[in-house]
C-alpha cells in the first residue's frame, strides 16, 4: 500500500491585506478622537468637615461680589480690572495673604469667572471661596 | 559635429511601500491611546471668557457637569433634578477614578446661587478639584 505524501501546504497568514485592515482602523480612529482638550480656571475647593482655621486678619483680603457685579476689595469699591494690580501689590508685601471671594446668590457668574482670572492673573495661589451669606 | 546624448537611466520612481504597514500601525497605535470613546452632549452654554486658562491634563479622569441659564444641571449624562442627587452622583465618579477633576461648564448667564449649591454638593462628595472652563480671551 502506497501511502500517499502529504503535500506541504503553504501555512501563512497572507498579510497582503495587513495594511488595508490597518488603515481601515486608523480611518476608525481617526474619527473618534476629539484632541481638543478642557480649557480652563483650576480650582481647589475646601474640603467639608474640617475644623475652621484661625488666621491673622493681616493675611486675609477679602473680595465680596455684589448682585450688580459690584466689586469690594477690602471694604473699597473697585473696578474688575484693577483686582490684578492691586492683589500683585498686597501679594508682594505679604506672600502669605489669603484671599477670600464672596458672592451672593445673585452675582452672575460671568463676573465671578472675570473676578478668578484677575486673581489668577495676579499670581494669586491661595484663594477662598466663602459661603454666602445667608438672607 | 554630433551631440551624443546620453539617455538617462530609467531611474526607479516610487515610494517604498515596504514599511507602509509599520507607519500606519504607528498611527493606529497613537489614535488608539489618545482616542477616549465617551463623549457627551451636555447641555447648551454659552462659556465665560478668561485670560489665564490652563489646560486640563487628560480627559480620562475628567467629569463634566453643565449648568445652563435656566438652572438646569447635567453631570456626564446623568441629568440631577435635585441638587442632592449630585453628591452620590459625583461619589461614584470619585470611587471609580480618585484623581477625578470636575469640569463645570456654567453659562456666563447663570446665577452664583447654583454654583454655590454645586459646590457645596461636591464638598460633600469630597471631590475637591473643579475646573471652570473656560474660552480664551486675548
Amino acid at each position: 500500500m502506497a501511502l500517499k505524501k502529504r503535500q506541504k501546504e503553504d501555512v501563512e497568514i497572507p498579510s497582503s491585506s495587513l495594511a488595508d485592515i490597518a488603515f481601515l482602523l486608523l480611518v476608525f480612529f481617526l474619527v473618534c478622537t476629539t484632541i481638543d482638550v478642557d480649557k480652563g480656571l483650576r480650582l481647589v475647593l475646601p474640603p467639608m468637615d474640617v475644623e475652621d482655621i484661625e488666621i491673622n486678619k493681616e493675611n486675609i483680603t477679602n473680595i465680596l461680589i455684589n448682585d450688580a457685579g459690584q466689586v469690594l476689595l477690602d471694604n473699597e469699591e473697585v473696578s474688575v480690572r484693577d483686582i490684578e494690580r492691586i492683589v500683585r501689590e498686597e501679594l508682594s508685601e505679604n506672600d502669605k495673604l489669603i484671599i477670600s471671594l464672596k458672592t451672593t446668590r445673585g452675582t452672575k457668574y460671568d463676573v465671578y469667572i472675570a473676578v478668578l482670572d484677575q486673581l489668577k492673573r495676579a499670581n494669586a495661589t491661595r484663594i477662598s471661596i466663602a459661603d454666602p451669606e445667608e438672607s | 559635429m554630433a551631440i551624443k546624448i546620453t539617455r538617462k537611466s530609467d531611474l526607479k520612481i516610487g515610494v517604498p511601500t515596504a514599511s507602509m504597514p509599520d507607519i500606519i500601525f504607528q498611527l493606529l497605535i497613537f489614535f488608539m491611546v489618545t482616542t477616549v470613546l465617551r463623549e457627551y452632549s451636555g447641555l447648551q452654554v454659552s462659556l465665560p471668557g478668561a485670560k489665564k486658562i490652563e489646560k486640563l491634563e487628560s480627559k480620562r479622569n475628567v467629569s463634566t457637569i453643565w449648568i445652563d441659564r435656566q438652572n438646569r444641571i447635567v453631570c456626564d449624562d446623568v441629568t440631577i433634578k435635585d441638587i442632592k442627587e449630585l453628591r452620590t452622583v459625583a461619589y461614584n465618579k470619585l470611587v471609580e477614578q480618585p484623581r477625578l477633576v470636575m469640569s463645570l461648564r456654567v453659562d456666563k448667564d447663570a446665577d452664583m446661587g447654583i454654583v454655590i449649591d454645586v459646590h457645596q454638593e461636591l464638598r460633600r462628595a469630597n471631590t475637591l478639584k473643579v475646573n471652570y472652563s473656560a474660552l480664551q480671551v486675548l
